[in-house]
C-alpha cells in the first residue's frame, strides 16, 4: 500500500516538474552545445548568458516593466471595485440582485474571441487602443465578475454583528466597513489581488490583439512576437520563460494552502 | 434607491461598457458580411447561418474535435487529480514542501504551457520523441504535433498537465471537509478501508465531483490558447476545436461576420448544456 502510494507520488512529481526542469536546462545550455550534444539530461557546461541577454538587452526589460504596470494596476483597481460590489452582494438585499448575479455569471460563459473586435472599436472610440491604459481597463472589466464573487464569499465569512456594533457606537456604514470589516478581510483582499495579478500577468489574446507598438507590449505578447518574428533563439526564450514564471510561482506557493483552507471553510458552511 | 447600487455602480459601469456592449455588437456582426478590400459591411440577414448548417465541413470536424478534446482532457485531469487528492489527503512526510510543487502547473500562464510542451514534443529540443521510440510507440523520433492522426494528444497532454492541480485542490477541499468522526465510528463498526472509501467518501464528495466536472467541461471547451500556441489548429485542421476555428476565421481570414455566427452557435450549445447542468444541480440539492 505504502509502496504504491510512494510510486504514484513520485510519478506525479516527475510528470509535474520534468517540463519545467527541461526548460531550465535549455535556458542554461550554451548555444553551441544545444545542438552538438543532442538530447541530454544536463549539458557538460552551463552558462547564464541567456539570462543576461534577456535582462539587459533587447526589449524584454520593457516587456517586464509593462507587464508589471498592467498587472499591478489591474489588480489594485479590480480589488477596490470588487470589494465594494462584493460588500453590496453580501450585506444588502435588493431588487435585481439575482439579475446582477446572473449577469456576472453570463460574462464567464461566452468565447472571448467573440468580443475582441468590438472591444477594439470601443477602445478606438475612447482613444486608448495600442496603450497600456486601454489594456488595463479591459483586464479590469474581465476580472471583475470572478473577483466580486470571491470578495462576496470573504465578506459572508465575517459576522455582520461586528459592523452593527460599530454602527451603534456611532460609525457610519462606510466607516464601519473601513475600520472593522476591511481589516478582517485582509487575507481575502490579498488573495484577490494575487489572483487578478496572476491572470493579468498571463493574459495573451487581448494583449496580442490590442497592442502593436513594441514599447507597449506586455510580456506574453512580447514573447509570442519573439517566437514568430525571429529565428528561434531557444536559450533566450527559455530564460525569458523561466523569469516569467518566478513571480506567479512565488505567489502561488504562498497562497495554495490558504485556497484549500478557504474552500474547506466554504463547503462546511454550505 | 437602494444603497447597494452605489457600491455596485463601478462594477456595472465596467461590465456594461467593456463586456455587454461588445457582446451585443459581436452578436450583431453575424448579420453582416464584411468586405476586407473595401472595408465595408453589408447587411445579409440570416444568410451566414445557412452556411454553418449546410456547407461547412470544418465546423462539423471542429465540433467532433471539441468533444474529443474536452472529454479526453477532462477524463485524465479528473482521474489523476482525484488520485493525487487522495494521496495528499492521507498525508506523508514532507507534504508541506511537496504539495506546493505539485500545484505549480496551475500557476503557469497557458501560452507558456503551450510553448513548453511544443519543445518537449519537438525532436530537436525535447526528449519525448525519443522516449516514444524507445517504448515502441513510434518507429522513429518524430514530432507528434505534425501527425494529423495523433496531433490532438499534444495539446491534450499539455492541458492535462495544467488541469490536474485544479481537480486536486477542489477534491482535496471536499475530502478535508468530511468530519474524521465518521471514519472513526465506521472503523469501530469493523468497516474496512476500502468499504469506508466506497460507502462514505465517494457518496459524500459526489456532489463536488459532478459539479466540478460539469462546470470544468464548459471552461475546457472554450479554452483555445494552448491549441493556438501549439498547433494553430493544424495539421489539416486535425486539432481545430470550435473556439480555435472562431479565432482562425476572425483573425486569420478576417471574416468577422461568419466568426460571429460560429460564436453564437458555440454559445447556444454551451447555454443548452448550462441549462441541463442547472437541472442536475437542483435535483442533487433536493437529494442531499
Amino acid at each position: 500500500m505504502k509502496i504504491t502510494k510512494n510510486a504514484f507520488l513520485a510519478g506525479f512529481l516527475i510528470f509535474t516538474l520534468f517540463p519545467v526542469f527541461w526548460m531550465l536546462k535549455i535556458s542554461l545550455t550554451p548555444d553551441r552545445l544545444l545542438f552538438t550534444e543532442g538530447i541530454v539530461m544536463w549539458p557538460s557546461r552551463i552558462t547564464f548568458d541567456h539570462y543576461y541577454a534577456v535582462l539587459l538587452e533587447g526589449s524584454f526589460p520593457d516587456y517586464f516593466i509593462n507587464s508589471f504596470i498592467v498587472s499591478f494596476t489591474t489588480a489594485a483597481m479590480v480589488t477596490i471595485i470588487a470589494a465594494l460590489a462584493g460588500y453590496a452582494l453580501s450585506r444588502f438585499d435588493f431588487k435585481g440582485k439575482t439579475i446582477i448575479i446572473t449577469l456576472l455569471l453570463i460574462t464567464q460563459m461566452f468565447p472571448i474571441v467573440m468580443v475582441i473586435a468590438p472591444i477594439y472599436n470601443v477602445l478606438t472610440f475612447i482613444n486608448l487602443v495600442d496603450s497600456l491604459a486601454g489594456l488595463i481597463l479591459v483586464y479590469t472589466a474581465f476580472n471583475l465578475p470572478f473577483a466580486c464573487f470571491l470578495m462576496q464569499t470573504f465578506f459572508d465569512g465575517i459576522p455582520i454583528e461586528l459592523e452593527e456594533a460599530a454602527m451603534i457606537d456611532g460609525c457610519t456604514r462606510l466607516q464601519a466597513l473601513e475600520k472593522v470589516t476591511l481589516p478582517l478581510c485582509l487575507p481575502g483582499i490579498g488573495a484577490t489581488l494575487g489572483f487578478v495579478f496572476t491572470a493579468a500577468w498571463s493574459e495573451l489574446l487581448f494583449a496580442l490583439m490590442f497592442i502593436n507598438r513594441q514599447s507597449q507590449m506586455t510580456f506574453p505578447a512580447g514573447i509570442m512576437n519573439f517566437v514568430t518574428k525571429f529565428s528561434v533563439d531557444w536559450g533566450q526564450m527559455a530564460a525569458a520563460m523561466i523569469l516569467a514564471l518566478i513571480p506567479v510561482c512565488l505567489f502561488f506557493a504562498y497562497i495554495q494552502r490558504f485556497i484549500v483552507q478557504g474552500l474547506t471553510a466554504g463547503s462546511l458552511k454550505g | 434607491m437602494n444603497k447597494a447600487w452605489f457600491y455596485l455602480a463601478p462594477t456595472l459601469l465596467f461590465i456594461f461598457l467593456l463586456v455587454l456592449v461588445p457582446l451585443v455588437t459581436g452578436i450583431s456582426y453575424a448579420f453582416y458580411d464584411f468586405d476586407l478590400i473595401s472595408g465595408t459591411k453589408e447587411f445579409v440577414g440570416f444568410d451566414q447561418f445557412k452556411r454553418i448548417l449546410s456547407e461547412d465541413e470544418i465546423f462539423t470536424m471542429s465540433l467532433v474535435n471539441t468533444l474529443f478534446w474536452t472529454s479526453s482532457s477532462l477524463f485524465f485531469q479528473f482521474t489523476f487529480g482525484f488520485a493525487l487528492a487522495l494521496i495528499l489527503n492521507s498525508g506523508f512526510k514532507g507534504i508541506k514542501f511537496i504539495q506546493p510543487l505539485l500545484f505549480v502547473p496551475w500557476a503557469v500562464p497557458s501560452f507558456l504551457i503551450g510553448l513548453m510542451w511544443v519543445w518537449m514534443f519537438n525532436p530537436v529540443t525535447g526528449p519525448l520523441p525519443y522516449i516514444f521510440e524507445a517504448i515502441g510507440l513510434m518507429d522513429a523520433p518524430e514530432n507528434i504535433l505534425s501527425d494529423p492522426d495523433h496531433a490532438m494528444w499534444g495539446p491534450i497532454t499539455a492541458n492535462v498537465w495544467y488541469g490536474i492541480p485544479f481537480f486536486t485542490i477542489m477534491l482535496l477541499a471536499a475530502l478535508k471537509s468530511i468530519p474524521g468522526e465518521i471514519y472513526e465510528a465506521a472503523s469501530i463498526d469493523g468497516v474496512t478501508r476500502f468499504q469506508a472509501f466506497r460507502y462514505i467518501t465517494v457518496p459524500l464528495i459526489a456532489p463536488t465531483i459532478i459539479i466540478t466536472l460539469l462546470i470544468r467541461a464548459i471552461w475546457i471547451s472554450n479554452f483555445a490558447e494552448i491549441i493556438i500556441v501549439m498547433t494553430g489548429g493544424g495539421p489539416a485542421n486535425s486539432t481545430q476545436i470550435v473556439s480555435t476555428y472562431i479565432y482562425d476565421t476572425a483573425y486569420q481570414k478576417m471574416d468577422f461576420g461568419y466568426a460571429s455566427v460560429l460564436s453564437i452557435a458555440l454559445l447556444f450549445m454551451l447555454m443548452l448544456y448550462g441549462l441541463t447542468l442547472g437541472r442536475i444541480r437542483r435535483k442533487m440539492i433536493s437529494y442531499v
